[in-house]
């Protein structure tokens, strides 16, 4: 049966590395729904927040197939409800629509969306949520005339105390032994 | 990213990066090296012309006869492979051996030259995104596009090649980088920190497999290709003697127990032996050492020891649980989890236990055996051939075969009396493998004789490599045996596609005549009569030397398990 996953992958920063990443998921044929990297909390080390769907057994020989990785520290994949997680939505609306239009402005109150910046032409809302609020908001806005619409993708924080944070403690421990 | 920098120390040499590349190999402890040179690997074949006593660089005729040569060196000696190679063609000719290695664990470093930095990606003279290209088929690859990085690029490439479960890598070096002068000075990689190289062992789990393994009555070990890289052979023995275990070993694994050892008891598999299929489905305790249940090792899973006890003794965690559930995994470097392990055991007759892998092997013997090994009337046969050589090797020799049903016949039939001595093609099975590599293997074990066992298919896949031995005088042996079919894909279009011989019958030219083109000696051998001495002469022979068998066109190698058959149900005909 094909579930949403989200994986987490620690690496180091390296060129190429994500090609590495990424193929593991192509050669399983595997779909990625949503890709997220950027630098973690500690310096060095980047982490990757990928959502797919698949069966679990594939996921979890995948991310082991990751961790494999001699630039990877480490990799984890989780089910929604082991994690916080939220996206960011960017929405281009013509301004004179929302202007003359009172609906528009109560669609942008009702889902709690910010005006980032009104030009003449056009007026940049954004949306933070999981991906249902910010789809939610997307198709509210279409009759609208809806100019652009861009999302982040996931990235997502565990909720109990993962082996991640420990592995850190212990490698930061072995480097001042060093 | 990140560069590389090397630390500079007051006894530096002030070298070309070509230069540094030599000096790393040499510090590395490599005395030989498989190579082809071109317009962006120049500045080091330049470099070698100073050193040329010290490293031995053996021109092949083919970057992909440089890299199963490399493969060779490496499986004969447990040591790091090397091969060098140019930028475009060069590199990408390299790509099958690297994906072989990859597949196989052997650990080999390629070094390949690439267009100058100024003109990476502008599409320039034999430049080809190698980075790319090698990315899925190595351990780990890394481009280098100044001198300074180069002495902890190459440092770094041999550790992880031969460090934890080995694999290939690949080191692209710019062309640029290899003329610039640097301070040069070169630290051996100890410990790469997202990288763990042996897993540190469960006290646990040692105990929990111990126990497991006292309580079976029909225990049966399993040993992979883990046992020979961990150098794991001693440990091996003593762990099925103390235990008093019944042990079968993979394709790739053969060799690390004599065959003639008191516990071997054959090989899995598509066309392993009867009893070992057979009882693989009766045994109580399935200890798996170092080796990662291939489909062509289980046949179809849904009906693979289910009825065991799994115990996988096993260096890397992506293959527990990938094909077989462990009940007991042992994650480490299986030559300690052995030694762990063993003096925990106590040895049991499990007399009736034994005496059935004699039962079933005697039906194969009668079915099969005889037949192969033995026969009487009629076109040579594949087993026989092996067999009459038995008795020239003793069994002390080291066989490097191909693809297809001569490797089966010479794993099945061939007597190994020494570790390292049985080198194949195993999981990516790539014809062209056996010629280059049996020169490898001789280079990386000059004492051993090593023959090459050949197909009429696979031996005209990489044949230019004769130009090799002609010019670097190695003396390795190569058997073809010419069914003048590919005969395994004939097998299968027998047995499963109505004998619909499609693209597998092939005229064959004159091999004898070619090897002698390149000055290697031979003969054809057609007559049963005249075989036992023909192998007298290919085996004394002081050079290089050729014997072609003529061999049944139609035969076929059993025992099989069909594709997605269980091993229970493993064929005798």
């Amino acid at each position: 049966m094909k579930e949403q996953f989200t994986i987490l992958v620690y690496t180091e920063n390296k060129v190429g590395l994500l090609q590495r990443v990424v193929s593991t998921f192509s050669r399983r044929k595997i779909n990625i729904e949503s890709l997220n990297t950027s630098e973690s909390g500690v310096p060095g080390i980047f982490r990757f927040t990928i959502v797919v769907e698949s069966q679990e057994e594939w996921v979890r020989k995948t991310v082991k197939n990751i961790e494999r990785q001699v630039e990877v520290h480490k990799a984890y994949y989780f089910r929604d409800e082991d994690l916080v997680y939220q996206e960011i939505a960017l929405y281009k609306v013509p301004t004179k629509v929302l202007a003359a239009n009172g609906q528009a402005e109560e669609l942008v109150r009702r889902h709690h969306a910010r005006v980032l910046g009104v030009e003449e032409d056009f007026t940049i809302l954004e949306k933070t949520g999981h991906e249902i609020e910010t789809e939610a908001l997307y198709k509210a806005l279409q009759p609208f005339g809806l100019l652009d619409f861009v999302r982040s993708g996931r990235v997502a924080i565990t909720r109990p105390k993962r082996d991640w944070q420990e592995y850190v403690e212990s490698m930061e421990w072995e480097l001042q032994q060093q | 990213m990140q560069a590389i920098t090397t630390t500079k120390t007051a006894t530096a040499l002030h070298i070309s990066g070509a230069e540094a590349i030599i000096r790393c190999l040499l510090a590395e402890g490599a005395d030989t090296i498989f190579g082809y040179p071109g317009g962006a690997i120049m500045p080091v074949y330049d470099a070698l012309y100073d050193f040329r006593e010290e490293l031995h660089h053996v021109l092949t005729r083919h970057e992909q006869g440089a890299v199963h040569m490399a493969q060779g060196y490496a499986r004969a000696s447990n040591r790091v492979g090397v091969c060098l190679a140019t930028s475009g063609p060069g590199a990408a000719n390299l790509i099958t051996g690297i994906a072989d290695a990859q597949i196989d664990s052997t650990p080999i470093v390629c070094i390949t030259g690439q267009v100058a930095r100024h003109l990476l990606g502008t599409d320039a003279f034999q430049e080809t995104d190698v980075m790319g290209i090698s990315m899925p088929v190595t351990k780990w690859n890394f481009q280098v596009t100044t001198a300074e990085e180069i002495p902890e690029a190459i440092a770094k490439a041999f550790y992880l090649a031969r460090s934890g479960r080995p694999g290939p890598v690949l080191v692209d070096i710019t062309k640029n980088a290899q003329v610039e002068k640097f301070d040069f000075a070169y630290t051996p990689c100890t410990n790469v920190r997202s990288y763990v190289a042996k897993p540190k062992i469960d006290p646990e789990a040692i105990a929990s497999a111990a126990a497991a393994i006292n309580e079976a009555e029909r225990p049966l070990v399993i040993f992979g290709q883990g046992v020979t890289l961990a150098a794991a052979e001693e440990e091996l023995k003593q762990f099925v003697e103390k235990g008093n275990l019944p042990a079968i070993g993979t394709l790739l694994g053969h060799s690390a127990l004599p065959t003639d050892h008191t516990h071997y008891a054959g090989m899995p598999g598509m066309h392993g032996t009867y009893a070992a299929n057979k009882l693989t489905n009766e045994c109580d305790v399935l200890i798996a050492i170092g080796m990662r249940f291939d489909d062509r090792v289980t046949g179809n899973l849904e009906y693979y020891a289910k009825q065991a006890k799994v115990i996988h003794l096993e260096l890397d965690p992506a293959e527990i649980d990938k094909n077989v559930v462990a009940d007991i995994p042992v994650l480490g470097d299986c030559k300690e989890s052995m030694a762990c392990i063993a003096p925990l055991l106590h040895p049991r007759p499990r007399k009736p236990w034994f005496g059935k892998f004699k039962e079933l092997d005697q039906m194969e013997e009668e079915k099969v055996r005889q037949g192969e090994l033995h026969p009487t009337e009629g076109a040579l046969t594949m087993g026989e051939v092996i067999d009459k050589m038995n008795q020239v090797t003793q069994g002390n020799a080291v066989i490097v075969t191909d693809v297809g049903q001569h490797q089966m016949v010479a794993w099945r039939y061939g007597d190994f009396k020494l570790d390292k001595s049985h080198i194949t093609s195993g999981g990516l099975g790539t014809m062209g493998f056996a010629l280059p590599a049996a020169i490898g293997a001789k280079l990386g074990a000059e004492d051993r004789q090593v023959i090459a066992v050949i197909g009429d298919g696979g031996f005209q896949m990489t044949l230019q490599e004769l130009g090799t031995i002609m010019q670097t005088k190695v003396p390795v042996k190569i058997l073809i045996l010419n069914n003048e079919f590919l005969g395994m894909v004939r097998q299968w279009q027998q047995l499963f596609f109505d004998k619909r011989y499609s693209s597998t019958e092939m005229d064959n030219p004159d091999f004898v005549t070619i090897a002698k083109g390149y000055g290697i000696e031979g003969q054809r051998v057609t007559e049963r009569d005249k075989l036992p001495e023909a192998l007298q002469t290919f085996l004394s022979h002081p050079d290089a030397y050729l014997l072609e068998v003529a061999v049944g066109k139609e035969n076929n190698v059993f025992p099989m398990v069909p594709t997605g058959a269980s091993v229970s149900d493993v064929r005798l005909e």
